[in-house]
């Protein structure tokens, strides 16, 4: 699997956000966005998961399985959580997995509900409410989707925020272990993550790109 | 289970246990009916005239204050974003939500009117159908309302501008709604005409709203 | 060649720049065909038309009512058209045109609904009657009412721009339903409406002062709707010039570590 963007250029609000911008990311690989606020990291990834359209160039993904489109293929991690409070932590996170199931395939598979609790060491708060947790742990929440439903594609906007250094150090690993099992991952972040990704792009503002 | 149903269930289950939803719009139903004779006087034979329209009119402003809910909190929540890429169009997440909108708002109170009628000495025949009329009804009520929700997404005082924009669109499913009820109470026929109209507003808001509301999310969230 | 021909000037229409300067150059004589237009017909209807031999003088206050409710409707449909075009080919001047048309249409429903009310307080002896024209057009209204609501209340005028559109077209399918409905519910309620036209057959001296009239109120339309998207194009290029002043201005600021932090 392949995910290439090609000569992309996004404007909003009649701004030009970047222009030029070339990528491809095989599976296994990670890709680490950096670059200062402002650049286009959140616009890139809102891209590619298809919520903002490119005003040039194209996205796409070769050698997937053709059945889902590019943006059912990803998974978005973006400022919230979308987490409801009055609902507790196991049903706030098996909806999700009802809902969105499992796409892809090879050793990517969604785990159990309780394990993907218990790697994000939410197995204690199972059965409280959402609405009780701390910043961190609604972040955790929010993250164990990623777990329980299967998607070939992670886009990950500032993903560590409000993540102490052992959640941070999880998250890491929750990455490194999706991408060894052959899926892909850009995580945009401006702190260093811990994640050592293989590539790196570096967005500067004015829309210049270097990878 | 499939998302349709997964999402429908998620959004009645939480209908019924945020904060009260659900009794919130049923209270609010029984307001405006209680404060109708304070303000038009206790004769009952005008009540009971007036009784079907009035509750028709109040369960379309009870509905309209309930209709942020299907969008608005899971749009802040940042769950709509989560939805868009998920395995169904965003057409089918509409009336998914609106569906469940319906179930946990339109139905309550189309069950809860004979209690109101009671209070405005409706006419014993009309309880039945009057009850008729807005189970059929509400369905337009809950998906073109949906469109109204969705375009008023993240605005300060969205929520006067959704009652400005969907009321207008509300006339046809009221006019009919009440004019199936007047037939049986009034005339001799004429109710099979106004209530399959009123049918048919229904099927084709179920068809036709998603769209516009699935269009309507898909510019919010870029 | 001559297809080439025959395409050009929509092209010209659809760049702003081109757009304001052939504006620049019919709107004039829009302008003045608009007066003699309004001259005449006022004439014709003041003068020439016949009183009513039941309504007497106020008769005449149709020629104003009758174009004022064409035009209401007209209007939208210039929204409804406009908001498909923006929707469908996401041509900046399509939004530029629905949302100079919204007020202008408003403003030819709110005439509508004043010289309806006029009219009605010597026919039927009280300002306001549920008339089923009536009562629709008042609907209509508020849908331009909620048009514009919709387009202030969006701060973010794309969004804005594609929301109203979103609206204008839920409001075109619904419209005729509208007024289906009202129809319905007027029938019900009252067997007859008092205001009728004289049927299919309109006397000449009274058509003739109608159409000059419903000229006058069209073209009248396509000139203000003209000049509100001249000045619709130019507060986009004032937005256009702020903004590109502030981006110039940050590219200019020092960008240093601090001031990272700092955001």
């Amino acid at each position: 699997m392949k995910l290439i963007a090609n000569d992309l250029a996004v404007d909003r609000g009649g701004r030009l956000i970047f222009r030029g911008l070339s990528f491809t990311l095989a599976s296994g690989e990670g890709l680490l966005l950096t670059g200062p606020n402002g650049a286009g990291k959140t616009t890139l990834l809102r891209t590619i998961a298809g919520f903002l359209r490119a005003a040039e160039g194209e996205i796409r993904l070769e050698g997937a399985d053709a059945e889902h489109a590019l943006a059912e293929q990803c998974h978005y991690v973006g400022h919230l959580n979308g987490i409801k409070a009055s609902q507790t932590v196991a049903e706030n996170l098996s909806f999700w997995a009802a809902y969105l199931g499992a796409i892809g395939g090879g050793g990517m598979g969604s785990l159990p509900l309780d394990e993907a609790l218990e790697r994000l060491s939410l197995k204690s708060l199972r059965d409280i409410p959402a609405g009780y947790l701390s910043a961190g742990q609604k972040r955790r929440l929010g993250l164990a989707r990623l777990l329980v439903a299967a998607r070939p594609i992670w886009l990950l906007d500032e993903p560590t925020v409000s993540l102490d250094a052992a959640s941070q150090a999880v998250l890491a690993a929750m990455v490194r272990d999706h991408i060894e099992a052959g899926g892909l991952a850009i995580a945009a972040t401006h702190l260093p993550l811990g994640l050592d990704f293989a590539r790196e792009l570096t967005l500067g503002r004015g829309g210049r790109a270097t990878p | 289970m499939s998302p349709f149903l997964a999402l429908v269930r998620r959004d009645l289950a939480l209908a019924f246990r945020e904060g009260g939803a659900v009794g919130t719009t049923l209270g609010f139903y029984l307001m405006v009916v209680t404060m109708l004779p304070l303000g038009l006087g206790p004769d009952l034979n005008l009540l009971s005239r007036i009784a079907p329209g009035v509750l028709w009119v109040a369960l379309l402003l009870a509905a309209l204050l309930s209709l942020d809910r299907i969008f608005l909190n899971d749009y802040e929540e940042g769950a709509l974003e989560v939805m868009a890429l998920g395995p169904m169009p965003l057409e089918l997440v509409a009336a998914a939500k609106s569906l469940a909108h319906w179930i946990s708002t339109g139905i309550p109170l189309a069950l809860i009117t004979p209690a109101l009628g009671l209070l405005l000495n409706l006419d014993i025949d009309a309880y039945g159908v009057l009850v008729l009329t807005m189970l059929a009804g509400t369905p337009a009520i809950s998906f073109i309302g949906a469109i109204g929700g969705a375009l008023t997404l993240g605005l300060r005082r969205g929520g006067l501008l959704l009652s400005l924009l969907v009321l207008p669109l509300y006339v046809p499913t009221l006019i009919f709604g009440i004019s199936s009820v007047n037939a049986v109470l009034m005339g001799p026929g004429g109710f099979a005409a106004s209530f399959l109209i009123l049918c048919a507003l229904s099927l084709a808001s179920l068809v036709l709203a998603p769209i516009a509301a699935a269009a309507a999310i898909r510019m919010q969230l870029q | 060649m001559k297809a080439m021909a025959s395409i050009a000037p929509v092209y010209q229409l659809a760049n702003p720049t081109r757009f304001m300067a052939l504006a620049a150059r019919i709107v004039p004589w829009l302008a003045g065909l608009t007066v003699v237009l309004f001259a005449i017909g006022l004439y014709m209807a003041f003068f020439i038309a016949p009183p009513d031999y039941q309504q007497g003088e106020t008769v005449r206050i149709m020629y104003i009512h009758v174009p004022a409710a064409w035009l209401a409707m007209m209007c939208y449909g210039v929204i409804a058209i406009s908001s498909f075009g923006y929707l469908v080919f996401r041509h900046p001047m399509a939004d530029v045109s629905a949302k100079a048309a919204a007020p202008i249409g408003a403003v030819f429903t709110a005439l509508a609904l004043i010289t309806g009310s006029l009219w009605g307080k010597p026919m039927w002896g009280t300002y306001w009657v549920w008339d089923a024209r009536l009562t629709s057009v008042l609907i209509l209204f508020f849908l331009y009412l909620g048009l514009m609501a919709l387009r202030n209340g969006v701060e973010d005028e794309t969004l804005a721009g594609k929301l109203t559109a979103v609206m204008a077209l839920v409001g075109t399918v619904i419209l005729p339903i509208i007024k289906f409905s009202v129809d319905w519910w007027n029938t019900l309620h009252q067997p007859a409406s008092v205001m009728r036209i004289g049927g299919p057959t309109i006397h000449p001296s009274i058509l003739w002062p109608l159409l000059v009239m419903a000229l006058a109120f069209t073209l009248l339309f396509v000139v203000l709707h003209l000049k509100a998207m001249g000045n619709e194009v130019l507060r986009r290029r004032v937005v256009a010039l702020r903004m590109r002043a502030v981006q110039r201005a940050a590219n200019l600021e020092p960008q240093g570590p601090a001031r990272e932090a700092a955001e």
